[in-house]
This record gives C-alpha cells, structure tokens and sequence, in this order.
C-alpha cells in the first residue's frame, strides 16, 4: 500500500504530507534532469558547473587581455569573477524555465508532478551549479594568488542569495507564462542580452554620473552584484544599493510567479 | 471511494472553447470493475486523466478517498530519452516505494533483458506496453487506472497482466475505458458510455454493451 503518512490518496493532504510529497517530487525531477541533460557520457553531471565555469574563465579571460576598463583599481580577475557569475545565476535560471513544460508533459500524468515542481527542479539545478562554479573558481584563483577571498563571506553569501531569489522569481514567473504565450521565448533572449551590459556585472555603479546611478538602481540585479561586490573588496570601493527595494521586487515577482503558475497549471493537459 | 459530480472539461481551439465533457457524475466504491465504452474521441482519455488528478476539471469536483493510479496507458508517463530501469527509478522516487526489491519484477514481467537499459524512445510499441504495466505494478494502488493498454500486445503479455490484475488484484478498484466492449464485457461488473461528452450508466455491461452497439451502427 503507498503509505497513508504522505497522503498519497486523492484527498487534499496536510501541509507537513504535501511537504514531503514536493520534495521527493522535486528530488525525482531533479535526479532525472541531470540525467537528460548530461547523461553518463565523460564528465556527466561536473558539466552542471564545469560549464558556467568556462563561461566566467572565458569571460575573465577576454577582460584581463583587453584591460577592460572598469573605473577601479580592483584586481580584474576578481571583478570578472563575481560580475561574471552574478549574471549566469540570474540569467540561466529564465533561460532554463522558458519552454521547459512542454517535453516534461509526458511526466505529467502522475497526479504529483505539477508544473511548479517541474520549474523548481529546474531552477535548483541551475542555482546550484552557478554558486558551485562561483565557489570553486573563487577558491582556485584565491589559492594561487590571483585574486583574494572575500573580505565579508556572510555579505558576499546573501547578496548571492538576493541575486538568486531575483533570478528564481523571473524563471518561475517567466516558465509558466511561456506555457501560455511564445512571445516570452521570443522576447527573452534579446531582453537577456541587452540586460547584461546594464546589469552591473561590467562596472561598478560609483562611476557612473549620479543621475545614471538612480537610473540604473531601479534593475534589481545591479544591487545585488553591487552588495556582493561589497561583500568582496569592503572599504575599496563604494558600493550602491537598495536591498529591501531589491527585497520588494522579488516579492512581487514570486508573487506573480505563483499566480502564473496557478493558472497555467489548470490549463496543462499530460501528454 | 472516487465521487464526481457535475465535472466538465472544455478546451480551447482555434473556434472558440469546445466542451469535451459535460456534467459527469459518478461514484466508483472500492473493489468496483467500472468499465467506460466509448469511440475514438469520445473523450475517454480525457476522463481517465481528470479521473487519476493528473489533469484538472474546468467545472464540477473530483473527490479520492483511496489511492489511485497514474492512467496506464502505451505512451505517457515516460521519458522518451531515459532508459526504462531510469523510468522505473524515477517513478519509484515520485511515489516514495523502494526501487531496489522491484527491478527484478520488472526485468521478469516486461521480458525486455538488456533493452532494460536502453532508452525508451527505441522501443517498440509492444515493449513500451510491457513496461508500461510491469512499472505501473511496482506502486500498489487502490484503484487502478485503464486505458486500453491491455487491450494491446500478443496473447502472452495479456495473460500475463490478467494474473497481476485480475487474480492478484481481484479485490482493487479498476477504472478501464476502451472502444472495445469484448473486452469491457469479459472484465468488468458494471459499465457505462460515454456519447457526445455526456456519460450514460447502465444497470448491467450487457445493458451498456447494447446500447453501444446501436450507436455504432454504420
């Protein structure tokens, strides 16, 4: 019999039930995308972070070659490190989301596999293989001196997790809207990469004029990085940020996210 | 006890909303053979899928006081690029059961041998029905959940999913729809049809299997 304890029956289950079923759901899901995505062939599941990890060495490399001007005095394989990895976690986990219910349809026709579970997985995959890569590409760089740890790790870590809280917000709102509409998918990827330039990944917002500076703070992504960044370099550089207006934003977004998702949900048909 | 009442389903399409199901009301207690006839596109499926959760209704209640399957059916419930072991292991985890004591169920059951660990999209429609019900045999349930797979695969595979459910699971709630009223007739004590969105009970499957018949007439 399926244990009566994780209200496998029909009837709604209790909320502690309901926990424990989302997370053997999430669990399943998530086992099974890396799985799908990267297979046991080579390296298997080490692309999950090997992959973000070329992208930021890459980036880091490009900069440090064309002495990127940044308008500090920081160290640009430090600056590269944490801009670079700020933008893979907020912009991987939409890029994941978008159009990923459509090929898990089929995983729909059991009754506790929902759309919001199926975004979910995906978004922990992603969070996880960003902050991995993040957190060994800043350890291996500080071992051999090219760049140093952060002066504030508890900074550096809820900065991290803000940027995170935006990226996963957008990913669950923008996943279960482009159920719904293609032109998510369409316009996500312009919008996506024009954003990078503006994210703050790029510059530090002291050095732009004051009136760029208000302007540039409404993205809720720049005050993120900026506090992660202040977390890294402290007293070396001014940082400038909003972090209970990033806060709302997020909010709101996880807000619209679940409303989505509530939607879409009831229009899924498995298959 | 798995209660409808008043359930509707209604999909959109390129002409406006089309209503699939209408006003369905239905009891099925524990231990009950229910069979539903009806032709290709009565909307059967759809039943069976608002039936197991795995889809929700637009109108009425649905309400499950036993455990009940996912729809078993060919297709569906898979992962086209995992292998059929990872499928298993999959399902396993979703439903909170062990994988390990199943996996020699399943390796007997669907006789698939090393296809096992092959991904499922490379197999045939007969080997998916195998692991399709050997997989679906791993969870036990209090109502199980039909739709046609049985009613497929050679005359061995058949004999083998009547031992599984027709001797060993005699006592369970079984929901079957099919177009084939042979089949409904020789498995189920009490039937119904489903025309033109609406579901029609009978008293008996020989009352259903009549009235079937009339409306397939040519």
């Amino acid at each position: 019999m399926v244990d009566p304890d994780v209200g496998d029956v029909g009837a709604a289950p209790s909320l502690s039930a309901a926990w424990a079923i989302q997370r053997r759901v999430v669990w399943a899901l998530l086992l099974r995308e890396i799985l799908t995505r990267f297979g046991r062939h080579n390296i298997g599941f080490l692309w999950l972070f090997v992959e973000p990890m070329l992208f930021t060495l890459g980036v880091t490399a490009l900069w440090t070659m064309s002495g990127s001007v940044h308008g500090t005095t920081l160290p640009i394989v430090a600056f590269a490190v944490t801009g670079y990895s700020s933008v893979l976690l907020w912009r991987n986990m939409p890029g994941r989301c978008i159009g990923s219910i459509e090929p898990n349809l089929s995983l729909m026709y059991h009754r506790n596999v929902r759309v919001v579970d199926i975004l979910l997985a995906r978004v922990l995959l992603e969070a996880g293989g960003a902050t991995i890569s993040f957190v060994v590409l800043t350890l291996a760089f500080s071992s051999i001196g090219w760049m140093e740890l952060p002066e504030d790790v508890l900074e550096v870590a809820f900065g991290w997790f803000m940027l995170a809280w935006f990226g996963m917000s957008l990913a669950l709102f923008l996943g279960a809207l482009a159920e719904r509409s293609e032109l998510v998918d369409k316009l996500w990827h312009p919008s996506a990469y024009l954003l990078f330039p503006l994210s703050g990944a790029a510059f530090l917002v002291d050095i732009l004029p004051q009136k760029a500076q208000n302007i540039i703070l409404y993205l809720p992504m720049v005050n993120g990085v900026e506090y992660v960044r202040e977390g890294f370099f402290g007293s070396r550089i001014v940082a400038h940020y909003d972090m209970a207006y990033m806060a709302l934003v997020c909010t709101v977004l996880t807000l619209l996210a679940l409303a989505e998702i509530r939607k879409t949900s009831a229009l899924i048909t498995p298959g | 006890m798995i209660s409808l009442s008043g359930v509707g389903k209604t999909y959109g399409t390129r002409l406006g909303p089309r209503a699939v199901l209408r006003d369905i009301n239905l009891q099925i207690p524990g231990g009950q053979h229910l069979g539903i006839l009806g032709r290709n596109g009565a909307g059967k499926s759809t039943l069976i899928r608002l039936i197991s959760g795995a889809e929700l209704p637009t109108s009425g209640e649905i309400r499950r006081t036993m455990s009940v399957s996912w729809p078993l059916a060919f297709g569906g419930a898979f992962q086209g690029a995992l292998t059929g072991l990872d499928n298993l292991r999959f399902i396993c985890r979703v439903y909170g059961a062990d994988p390990r004591d199943k996996i020699g169920f399943v390796e007997e059951f669907s006789e698939l041998g090393l296809y096992l660990r092959e991904p499922v999209r490379s197999y045939s429609a007969g080997m998916q029905a195998r692991l399709a019900f050997a997989i679906s045999m791993i969870v036990e349930f209090d109502c199980f959940l039909i739709d046609e797979v049985v009613a497929v695969g050679d005359a061995r595979f058949q004999r083998k999913c009547h031992v599984e459910l027709f001797e060993k699971r005699k006592n369970r709630a079984m929901i079957f729809v099919s177009h084939d009223s042979g089949y409904i007739r020789e498995h189920c004590d009490t039937a119904a049809v489903l025309l033109d969105g609406e579901l029609i009970h009978f008293d008996n499957v020989d009352e259903a299997q009549d009235f079937y018949a009339r409306t397939q007439a040519v």
